[in-house]
């Protein structure tokens, strides 16, 4: 996936598009992932400035939410559904085998809504159903 | 001609775009529509074809099985090995009672034509006809209880909005739909979104609220988008606006995406999160219907119970319960998942029992192992063995047999499950989720977690089947919403249910 690179002055572009939200610190954390691919180190007080929020709050939000990334992701995201629902079919072995072959790409995801034809994933975003180790090398960028 | 080739994230999971793709190369002109699906999720990608006698289906469909349909000439309906007769004929969905899915799968989602030729907006313009505490009565009088599992009866807490004096109050969907095992609310807005925003606008103008917001998870980007469309197109339309349909009713509508937290699926939590904040449960009360969103009035109901009522106006409250038993008034959307042969969406009066769901819709086991355990309700749910399959479902007879409703998900298990490992999954899914506002769900669930650990070692088991079950009690008791609160019921009913796993012994088998 292709992100922005980082810069004060293009995260503060991406903050004036909800200057008039409310309640926008998630919001704005996940605008600024979706940019430039994780929250930079320097967005908290930048966040916390503009919303007129604590840093500690916005620091709060930050290690609160699964979805948010401190550090830039690679170029595959493979999210891979090990709740009750895949596990009757097999998860439990399928995300063993993908962190053996794709190592830090590899994240456990809850539930992707397809429980009638897992195991599920999620690769860069594309839903896989029925899915196997190839069915997800090929997905791959 | 129109060719249907759902747009269904789950047929997309297994290569419905790929099959829209060759089927467009192939065909070329012809009118590919990307219907929601019916919920037959075994037999996706379902390909339909409108023909002189209805539409008739195709399943499942492979990018490999397209040259042989056409030289048998689907485009007309012609016979072939994947040739499932009339779509409104075959017998797993025929035989269901759809109301709150009755356009899944039928009409283009994103089409408003469909949607009035389907009888969308009906209930709505009927709404705007009638004075506020007659749509707030015929809510109540239908007897529609929130599908997000709590089953707390809806017309009872749009009362209450109603009833509070505020200068501003607020619609909530939750669209949170973190139970493993369920996929009903993801299957609504993807296959008929206006139902949705329909519930939604009845909601507004029964409580007088103007904004609402539905808050829609990030593992469903499919939902979102289609989502999004949905509501600028309604707007667009005159629906939502300043101007409900020509009204004087006023209501806007907006999308707040979650950040992959199961527990803001919570009612109140949830509310944190739309704030913009950690997502920590509230103490109650105050209830959300009188302090709710930044403080207001705010009525909160699943995607589910919003997504009745335009067919609870548009049919009257004694068409609607003329359905279920008890209670238990209406239709639940069943959703049938895990190691089953023939899984998906089954809309039936409550009171239909697991036997039937499970072996009658699901056909038993993919695998063609024995059937060992089903959950039903969700992570939080009880497990049940097979002697249990009689049980009704609905409200009150799964309270009775140990278990809930919730959402109605029912995962199926084979033989192959172990049920220690499933509570200790509880317990840490429960560790994982927390969001650390109560002591026993904070700290209890890892405790747990390492309790369990020592009974499937084999480490004083009696002793510690009699500290988990204490830490079950605390838990239960001790924690302010239903992740602490009810993440004992997987677990105690696995124990209770299931004895033989949890005796330390290294295998059953």
């Amino acid at each position: 996936m292709k992100y922005s690179t980082w810069s004060q002055d293009a995260a503060l572009a991406v903050l004036a598009t909800l200057r008039e939200e409310k309640g926008a610190v998630l919001m704005a954390l996940q605008a600024l992932q979706k940019e430039f691919g994780y929250v930079h180190k320097e967005d908290v007080a930048l966040v916390a400035n503009f919303f007129n929020n604590s840093r500690a709050d916005v620091h709060g939000v930050l290690t609160f939410y699964h979805d948010l990334l401190t550090e830039p992701p690679g170029d595959n995201h493979i999210s891979v559904c090990v709740a009750e629902a895949c596990q009757a079919v097999g998860s439990r072995q399928l995300e063993k085998d993908l962190k053996t072959k794709f190592g830090k790409e590899v994240h456990d995801g809850y539930c992707f809504g397809n429980c009638a034809l897992g195991p599920s994933a999620m690769v860069n975003g594309a839903i896989i159903g029925r899915a196997s180790v190839d069915a997800i090398a090929k997905a791959r960028i | 001609m129109k060719i249907y080739v759902p747009g269904d994230s789950a047929a997309i999971s297994v290569g419905a775009d790929d099959v829209a793709a060759a089927i467009a190369s192939k065909v070329g002109d012809s009118t590919i529509i990307r219907n929601g699906s019916r919920g037959a999720l075994w037999l996706e990608p379902m390909v339909e074809v409108g023909t002189d006698k209805g539409r008739v289906a195709y399943g499942p469909v492979n990018v490999e099985d397209i040259d042989s349909l056409i030289a048998a000439d689907f485009m007309h309906g012609g016979t072939h090995k994947l040739y499932l007769g009339e779509s409104e004929k075959i017998e797993w969905l025929a035989s269901q009672d759809r109301v709150t899915f009755k356009r899944v799968g039928i009409i283009d989602p994103l089409s408003l034509a469909d949607y009035e030729a389907y009888g969308g907006l009906v209930g709505l313009r009927r709404a705007i006809s009638m004075s506020s505490e007659a749509i707030v009565e015929e809510v109540k009088e239908s007897g529609v209880r929130g599908r997000g599992g709590a089953g707390f009866p809806a017309g009872i807490k749009w009362k209450t909005v109603a009833d509070a004096v505020s200068d501003q109050k607020y619609i909530c969907c939750n669209a949170d739909e973190g139970d493993s095992g369920t996929f009903a609310d993801r299957m609504l807005i993807e296959g008929d979104p206006y139902t949705l925003i329909e519930g939604m606008t009845i909601a507004a103008i029964a409580v007088g609220a103007t904004e609402g917001i539905v808050y829609l998870r990030s593992e469903y980007p499919y939902a979102i988008k289609t989502l999004q469309r949905a509501i600028d197109i309604a707007h667009a339309f005159g629906w939502l606006g300043s101007s409900v349909l020509g009204s004087k009713y006023a209501f806007e509508l907006k999308i707040r995406v979650g950040a992959g937290s199961y527990v803001c699926g919570e009612e109140t939590a949830m509310l944190e999160s739309i704030e913009g904040k950690r997502g920590v449960v509230r103490a109650k009360p105050p209830l959300p219907a009188l302090e709710g969103l930044f403080g207001k009035p705010t009525v909160i109901n699943n995607v589910l119970t919003l997504s009745t009522i335009p067919a609870v106006l548009a049919d009257g409250a004694p068409a609607y319960k003329a359905r279920g038993v008890g209670r238990s008034l209406g239709t639940q959307v069943f959703q049938l998942a895990g190691n089953i042969k023939r899984g998906g969406i089954v809309e039936k009066p409550f009171g239909i029992s697991i036997e039937e769901i499970v072996n009658g819709y699901g056909g038993g086991t993919l695998s063609g192992a024995p059937l060992r355990a089903v959950q039903v309700g969700g992570p939080l749910g009880a497990y049940f063995g097979t002697d249990k399959f009689e049980t009704s479902l609905d409200y009150e007879s799964m309270l009775a047999a140990g278990g809930m409703l919730g959402h109605g998900g029912v995962v199926v298990f084979d033989d192959s499950v172990d049920l220690a490992q499933q509570a200790r999954f509880a317990m840490a899914f429960c560790a994982l989720e927390s969001c650390g506002k109560c002591t026993p769900c904070r700290i209890g669930s890892t405790r747990g977690v390492e309790t369990i650990d020592l009974i499937i070692q084999g480490v004083k088991v009696d002793e510690n089947k009699k500290l988990l079950l204490d830490l079950c009690e605390v838990m239960t008791d001790g924690s302010l919403c239903a992740m602490g609160g009810l993440t004992p019921m997987p677990v105690k009913s696995a124990m209770i249910n299931f004895p033989e796993d949890f005796t330390g012994e290294v295998s059953r088998r």
